[in-house]
């Protein structure tokens, strides 16, 4: 018999014939109390983003460039990447990241800037998704200080609300804060190995 | 109401004051106590220790004892905890899924003081009097096994003259688990040294609790401290009715 | 009573390898852990910390205990479909470039991965926190095929820089303090090419800005990583790793080659499952409200991340422990570590005295399951029972009733092998007889009190012999009173 069948027969057998499946009780909260954008949602997730050290401005569609600027200049305006479908206009002078960066040259890199997928209100969380305008995992990981872009639409309540948005068939990285460690007489502290700077742009229509 | 009243082997046996106050409090409350002399001990030691086959006979005595009553009450929400989460489980396990039923329908029956006093006869002022500083330990059994949540609590409010000081971490355990207190003793020994700290940390005269057991761990060690401060059962406190010096 | 199951025999973790065993009985481990002060002083403060966090977070929720109920459910309807999820797993993991492998044991899992890590040519890996990879004592199987491991989440590294045990479901390293922490970074980092500043301080920021630089170079050399995972989804074949410190998303996104060990009860079914657990983790386990980074990954992503993905599905004693109708709850455990943070006992002795990676509650009724009981038979009378965990379990493991379970299998099993019943079966078989008739309870109680005549003198009674110098070492014991209550109703109301 081969590991797999072997593994597989001793499960089989562990259960007996006809194990029962309980039904899974779902009356939890499918959604939170407002809609995709509310006004309440953007200050939640505001809160929830400066709890974890993580800086949070406001701009409208057309002051992006200037609020992401103004995120690069407070961290000393480090050299900067982007992923190759971030808007051109958003940050001006920085490298693009097609053909791709290797990874002496993205550990060089200071900053990137990125877009995302949705956002978690209740969680301070950011998904990103690998599309054109987030790009590659290692270009928002190697970098010090990620800047990511929010437009308030993409922001819901819940965590299964943002679940339903997210396709698992591509690869996710949820972000809640700068990177941290509660590994010492578990205190948390901010900054490891991720970019130890997260700065979050969100847009108001 | 006709009340049946499981006393518990160590009420019985170490601690008769307790079960003499049970009947006072609840005769003060114009209820009739039985006493089915029948009973011993409902095998939660047993239970709790791995004896679970030693443990059926003395379910099997407990259910014949109390089935023809239809309230009990018991001192005690370790022992009630026992008969009401593990009774049918010790049948079951041993093939007896008649006695299970049987078990189940005397557990369905039966109440911690606390339960019967605030939940059965929807009483929660006593008529008490005890003009003592007090501190209450919440016993785990009672806490987390019979979800009493501020039952005794709400009682001992009720008692004149009480000063009732809260007890620091109170829902700590007191390290006494039964046979944990002898085969863990060290580990069993460091937990009930920071349950007397907290006790003695709040200068009352003594620690309630509505756990015998876990009063007999407490009072054990405050006494070999010579501390001064005592244990008393809830049951006491509550049919006492002791006037102000 | 067990099921016993008609079929295929029972088969636990191996002996001699990984950890997963009591190296000594548990009051013994113990008796030394309490024994020391400073030991003590850490782990209690990093679980108060800990503990009080938690609450808040779990407070803040409107709809926790229906998230338990769900988290609860799912994890049992997990374990009833095993088999057809593990193959749905499989050929959805396989459909999108990675490829599976079943390990029955931990030296079959060990032998997988080292072969795999030759194939790729190169003599290190960086490591993942991974529970499942120190149960089966993954680092030393690749150590002594001449790879080195490297494991990157800082907690495990200051347990493999002080040549330590982890101790700690969530924080290996919990049981050392700021300062032995420096200790061991400005011992054991220089050898490694680290430079440690000569003023390095104690500030955590600052050891864990020093583990940064100490691990920069690896993440960006690495070809090969090894991982655990958090879940699996059976229906898309996704992979996913919480952390917080990034040093997991270096590890499943740098290196060409990802190989994850995943323990065959972490699946759930369906990506929308984990809308339950990504909100009950976090929060049971760092006590906040996300941890900083989750990654799931499904198959290999042409140009993005690792191109070479294997999966290795470990047995190692879960299909025997799935076989017991009460036990197989164990399997539930998502390893958040919250049982660990209430317990008083956990809080007193530390995780060495469990002597398995799984220390605490959860340790006590897993390890001896995946073991035998046999082999870790003092782990589950490692608990007063105060229930403390039930309450705390993120999918409500019910921890009380399995460690009373165990205890009852070891009793049976003891008796079986053992013609000669042991000196406390005796007194319990004769205590369950006398107490079985009232005739014969009333005969004992009054035995009993002979106690009496060698108070009388003092009002105390002496100290006692073993076993019952175990009370009386710390504590008195009642006298037996003048007149049993039995004895009062009889004068009195009879």
């Amino acid at each position: 018999m081969s590991a797999r069948e072997q593994v597989l027969a001793r499960v089989r057998s562990a259960l007996g014939a006809d194990p029962e499946v309980p039904s899974v009780p779902r009356d939890y909260r499918p959604a939170g109390d407002h809609l995709p954008g509310a006004a309440e949602l953007v200050e939640l997730l505001e809160d929830r983003l400066r709890d974890y050290r993580a800086g949070v401005r406001r701009a409208s569609r057309e002051a992006v460039p200037q609020a992401v600027a103004a995120a690069l200049a407070e961290h000393g305006s480090p050299s900067v990447v982007v992923p190759p479908g971030l808007p051109a206009d958003w940050v001006p002078g920085a490298v693009v990241d097609d053909p791709p960066l290797d990874v002496q040259a993205l550990d060089r890199t200071g900053a990137v800037v990125t877009a995302c997928a949705v956002a978690i209100a209740e969680t301070g969380t950011l998904v990103l998704d690998g599309s054109p305008d987030q790009g590659r995992r290692a270009v928002t990981l190697v970098p010090d200080l990620h800047v990511c872009v929010v437009p308030v639409g993409q922001i819901v309540g819940t965590v299964p609300e943002a679940l339903a948005r997210l396709d698992p068939l591509r690869p996710l990285t949820f972000v809640s804060g700068p990177s941290a460690t509660s590994d010492i007489e578990l205190e948390r502290v901010e900054g490891v190995h991720g970019p130890r700077r997260l700065e979050v742009v969100v847009v108001e229509d | 109401m006709r009340i049946a009243l499981l006393v518990t082997c160590l009420v019985d046996t170490l601690y008769p004051d307790v079960g003499r106050a049970t009947v006072t409090l609840l005769e003060r409350l114009g209820h009739e106590v039985v006493f089915p002399d029948r009973q011993t001990c409902c095998g939660q030691m047993h239970v709790n220790s791995g004896y679970q086959r030693d443990a059926l006979p003395l379910v099997r005595h407990h259910v014949e004892v109390f089935e023809p009553y239809d309230v009990v009450v018991a001192p005690s929400g370790s022992c009630v905890g026992s008969v009401r989460h593990q009774h049918a489980m010790v049948a079951r396990r041993a093939g007896d899924d008649r006695l299970a039923a049987r078990a189940e329908a005397v557990a369905g029956r039966i109440y911690e003081l606390s339960e019967l006093l605030v939940d059965v006869l929807g009483v929660e002022d006593v008529g008490a009097a005890y003009p003592h500083r007090v501190t209450y330990h919440p016993t785990c059994h009672s806490l987390r096994l019979l979800r009493v949540g501020d039952k005794l609590l709400r009682l001992l409010r009720h008692v004149r003259g009480l000063d009732l000081v809260e007890l620091p971490e109170a829902d700590q355990c007191c390290g006494f688990g039964g046979t944990f207190a002898l085969k863990n003793a060290d580990t069993s020994t460091a937990m009930l040294a920071d349950k007397m700290r907290h006790v003695l940390s709040t200068g009352a005269e003594a620690c309630t609790a509505g756990d015998s057991s876990c009063l007999m761990h407490i009072g054990g060690g405050l006494a070999r401290l010579r501390s001064g401060t005592r244990t008393v059962h809830l049951a006491e406190i509550l049919a006492a009715t002791e006037q102000p010096a | 009573m067990t099921t016993v199951h008609l079929g295929m025999p029972l088969v636990r973790a191996p002996r001699g390898v990984g950890m997963l065993r009591e190296q000594e009985p548990f009051p013994a481990a113990a008796r030394r852990a309490l024994a020391d002060p400073q030991l003590r002083a850490n782990i209690r403060r990093a679980t108060g910390t800990i503990r009080d966090k938690r609450q808040r977070m779990v407070d803040e929720v409107p709809d926790w205990e229906q998230l338990r109920d769900a988290g609860s459910a799912l994890k049992a309807a997990t374990m009833a479909r095993l088999p057809e999820l593990l193959v749905q797993l499989e050929e959805q993991v396989t459909a999108r470039g990675g490829t599976v492998h079943w390990a029955r044991d931990a030296h079959e899992a060990n032998r997988i991965v080292t072969s795999l890590v030759q194939a790729t040519g190169a003599d290190e890996v960086v490591k993942v926190k991974s529970m499942a990879t120190v149960e089966i004592g993954l680092n030393q199987a690749l150590e002594a095929a001449g790879i080195a491991a490297w494991e990157t989440d800082l907690a495990e590294l200051i347990v493999q820089l002080g040549r330590d045990r982890p101790s700690h479901i969530l924080v290996p390293a919990i049981h050392r303090n700021r300062a032995e922490i420096r200790e061991i970074f400005r011992r054991e980092m220089p050898g490694l090419g680290t430079e440690v500043p000569a003023d390095l301080s104690d500030v955590p920021a600052e050891l864990a800005a020093l583990s940064r630089r100490h691990l920069r170079a690896k993440f960006l050399s690495a070809r090969v990583a090894v991982s655990g995972a958090n879940f699996a989804v059976a229906e898309t074949g996704t992979l996913a790793v919480v952390e917080s410190e990034g040093n997991g998303r270096m590890c499943l996104t740098l290196p060409q080659t990802l190989i994850t060990v995943m323990g065959i009860e972490k699946l759930v079914p369906t990506w929308r499952d984990l809308e339950v657990f990504l909100q009950l983790l976090p929060r049971s386990s760092t006590g906040e409200r996300m941890n900083p980074y989750t990654s799931t990954w499904t198959g290999v992503t042409p140009g993005d991340g690792p191109q070479e993905l294997h999966l290795v599905l470990l047995d190692n004693g879960r299909s025997a422990t799935l076989a017991d109708e009460v036990g197989r709850s164990a399997l539930h455990c998502i390893r958040c570590s919250a049982c660990l943070n209430v317990c008083p006992v956990y809080e007193r002795t530390g995780g060495h005295a469990y002597g398995s990676v799984y220390p605490g509650p959860i340790g006590a009724v897993l390890s001896p399951q995946l073991t035998g009981v046999q082999d870790n038979a003092s782990l589950p009378y490692a608990s007063s029972l105060c229930g403390a965990c039930f309450d705390a379990c993120p999918v409500k493991i019910d921890i009380p009733r399995l460690l009373v379970e165990l205890r009852a299998q070891h009793v049976e099993a003891r008796a079986e092998e053992h013609p000669v019943p042991s000196a406390e079966a005796v007194a319990m078989a004769a205590a369950a007889w006398t107490m079985a008739r009232s005739k014969r309870w009333v005969r004992a109680q009054r035995a009993s009190r002979i106690g009496r005549l060698l108070a009388r003198r003092s009002g105390r009674l002496p100290a006692l012999p073993f076993p019952l110098a175990r009370w009386t070492s710390s504590r008195e014991l009642p006298v037996p009173p003048e007149e049993t209550f039995r004895d009062w109703w009889a004068r009195e109301r009879g």
